[in-house]
């Protein structure tokens, strides 16, 4: 695109104002990707040794979660697997974020957040191998299941985040009581009509929700180019909230600007965008093959980023970790990739009968009469493969 | 304070528009979690004025004005039940459903059954549907075979004054996400006697509304004013119609329908909704499929044309009237 006059006409750059890509963006940052800590005048803060620690910890278990589960697809025990390689900051900054009354909207890559949020994540595998749609309780973790359709979750937090201002769990100025909602969503998914409207309801009603757009560059093979022309987080300025950039490899500054922009919602200043940039070092899912549509060149230069790497060296650097932590969090890995992979292969599957349980909170009666016949379909193979498998 | 009112004047005529605001008056009196949100339902108490004067009873925190975006409408809605409110959500028209049918297929139909029934959907999406007001292209439509042709969903419609009072709050009771239709052409129509002290039936029940012995019509929503003409004509004829009301789409309620026309041994089905793949054929295909040696003729089908709803000035032609549905009468004695 160009911004000089065509020579038929005023200059269009004069006539509009610049493009907002001119100039570009204000990363927030504070731990550069050779680890070094940096300020920001606003988002600054102090984490203590403890916090780092469970950051690393955080983040090298959710990529071995990812790694495992990507080993099982390959194994034929899952049938597909969104990978997260590259986003654990991202995840983990925003899980760590969160109060305990607060509420999760995922979309289907958020194993991080889940983890933070205490879902045990054999039940995230539960949804990849086919043996169930969601298998945990989302009030048990106040995270909701994983949600597939591009963007639809963004208007279930919105309304969740009403719901909240009706309890009246906004802007009481009680720490424990006051609750606001993230909704998980990427690049692709901001082009999504949904989300626009979630932005334009959570606009009008003020509603207590963090919008958090992973920007990890593509969208299965299309670049952020083919969804945008300006950076992501100006486009919160158009709907009448605050928009944020933040080093989404960057596992502090992720945390700071996350909190910052939920107490924002839970003190009832209404929605934040928050773009956690970053990048898929994976492919969109298993079943995709990244070498058709993006040079290996680029994914080189994001690996120098590495948001694990950067918080390793940091620790190290500053006397933060003794070699046994780190041993001890990769014992930790081991233990939890063989827990993964033996619960992974151990999980029954549904009775085919199931798929008739919970289609309504009241079954129907022409349903109940479809099961039943089916049922006694199947009792008719009594003895037979096919009979024993309900 | 409802109950006394209620005490006071048990009786009293009332239209549709009247039984629908005064269904969602109590049903927002018994359940504080009941919502009412839709696009111009505050102040102005909706463009057809079902919620009139209610956002003023009840604040604006419980009857919200939302912006003009129907997917926005449903899917905060979605997340408001799961905040543990019960939407009741107006769709303007009902050919403005279709840019929150994704949130409706997608998401409202399939989270019970996503998280294996422990999040529940009670929402109401409230949709006036049907033509013959003269309107433009979009505010005439019958969508409801899309919706019940959809797992998880359940799919109503009313037909008059008395029903529209106690089926929108059983469907506000309902722990299911229940699409409500509302012949709009009914809405300020006709009156009738409403007994607030009276049972009603329960919601997904369909009802013989007229006995007969020689052919069972079956209608819903708006059609069953007409059916309810068809039989009368016949009936100076010598041809006794028994005439039965759905009200529930999905499920279906089959018992009544599937007893009458055992008896009768001919059926005619009909709505304005097009005729291809439409509640008709369901109903035609059910009742063959169980009352095969009963019948003396084939179920036959009296709808609205496999076109798009057309210009005003040619809707009567379009919709199934009197004449039509005689002429289907008819033809299934012929047999």
């Amino acid at each position: 695109m160009t911004e000089q006059s065509s020579g038929f006409g005023p200059d269009l750059a004069e006539v509009f104002g610049p493009s907002q890509q001119d100039g570009g963006p204000e990363l927030i940052q504070l731990l550069t990707p050779e680890g070094e800590r940096v300020h920001h005048p606003e988002f600054d803060r102090d984490f203590s040794a403890e916090e780092l620690r469970g950051f690393y910890r955080d983040m090298v278990l959710t990529r071995r979660i990812d790694t495992e589960a990507t080993a099982l697809q390959r194994h034929g025990e899952l049938g597909i697997w969104a990978q997260l390689l590259g986003q654990e900051a991202a995840q983990i900054g925003a899980g760590r974020a969160l109060r305990p009354q607060d509420y999760v909207f995922p979309t289907y890559r958020e194993h991080g957040v889940a983890w933070c949020r205490g879902v045990d994540p054999l039940r995230l595998l539960g949804l990849f191998r086919g043996v169930d749609q969601g298998g945990w309780d989302p009030d048990a973790h106040n995270f909701g299941l994983y949600t597939i359709v591009i963007g639809a979750q963004t208007l279930h937090a919105t309304g969740y985040a009403m719901g909240m201002q009706r309890d009246g769990v906004v802007g009481t100025g009680e720490p424990d009581r006051d609750a606001a909602v993230i909704a998980h969503f990427g690049d692709g998914a901001s082009s999504q009509g949904d989300v626009n409207e979630a932005f334009i309801f959570a606009a009008s009603y003020n509603a207590p929700v963090v919008f958090f757009c992973q920007n990890n560059q593509w969208a299965i093979s299309e670049p952020i180019e083919r969804q945008t022309r300006i950076p992501l987080y100006q486009r919160a300025l158009g709907f009448g909230f605050p928009g944020v950039r933040v080093d989404g490899n960057d596992v502090l500054a992720t945390y700071a600007v996350t909190q910052a922009a939920l107490q924002r919602a839970r003190d009832g200043q209404g929605p934040t965008f928050v773009e956690a940039y970053t990048y898929r070092m994976g492919a969109h899912t298993t079943t995709d093959d990244p070498t058709r549509y993006r040079l290996s060149n680029d994914v080189e230069s994001w690996k120098l980023k590495d948001p694990i790497a950067r918080l390793e060296v940091y620790l190290r650097r500053n006397g933060l970790v003794e070699n046994d932590f780190l041993a001890k969090i990769q014992a930790e890995a081991d233990e939890l990739g063989h827990t993964l992979r033996e619960g992974c292969k151990a999980m029954p599957d549904p009775q085919a009968l199931s798929m008739f349980d919970h289609v309504y909170a009241e079954m129907t009666p022409e349903l109940q009469a479809q099961r039943d016949g089916f049922a006694s379909y199947l009792d008719s193979f009594e003895g037979s493969a096919a009979g024993g498998h309900h | 304070m409802a109950t006394q009112k209620s005490a006071q004047k048990s009786t009293q005529k009332i239209t549709l528009a009247k039984g629908l605001n005064m269904g969602l008056r109590k049903a927002m009196e018994d359940d504080p979690k009941v919502l009412l949100m839709g696009e111009d339902v505050g102040k102005l108490g909706g463009v057809f004025r079902i919620t009139d004067g209610l956002q003023k009873d009840f604040g604006e925190d419980r009857v919200i004005d939302s912006p003009l975006a129907e997917s926005g409408i449903v899917g905060t809605a979605v997340g408001m039940a799961m905040r543990g409110y019960r939407p009741v959500v107006e769709i303007q028209f009902d050919g403005f459903v279709y840019p929150a049918y994704d949130q409706i297929v997608c998401q409202v139909a399939k989270i019970h059954f996503r998280s294996q029934g422990r999040v529940k959907m009670p929402i109401v999406i409230r949709i006036p549907f049907g033509g013959g007001i003269g309107a433009v292209e979009h505010h005439s439509e019958s969508p409801e075979a899309q919706f019940a042709h959809t797992p998880g969903l359940k799919v109503v419609a009313c037909s008059n004054p008395v029903d529209g009072y106690w089926m929108i709050q059983q469907a506000i009771a309902c722990d299911d996400p229940v699409i409500f239709l509302e012949p709009k052409r009914q809405y300020h129509a006709d009156k009738a006697e409403l007994d607030e002290s009276a049972s009603p039936e329960p919601l997904f029940t369909s009802r013989v509304v007229k006995k007969g012995t020689d052919l069972t019509l079956l209608a819903y929503g708006p059609m069953v004013k007409t059916a309810m003409k068809v039989a009368e004509a016949a009936a100076t004829e010598g041809r006794s119609i028994e005439v039965i009301d759905l009200r529930t789409l999905s499920p279906l309620d089959m018992a009544p329908v599937l007893d009458s026309v055992r008896r009768t041994g001919r059926a005619v089905v009909t709505h304005e909704a097009h005729v291809n793949l439409g509640m008709g054929a369901e109903l035609s295909a059910r009742i063959t499929e169980e009352c095969f040696y009963s019948l003396e003729a084939p179920v036959l089908r009296v709808g609205g044309f496999d076109t798009p709803y057309p210009p005003s000035r040619i809707e009567e032609d379009f919709l199934p009237d009197l004449d039509r549905v005689l002429d289907a009468v008819d033809r299934s004695f012929e047999f």
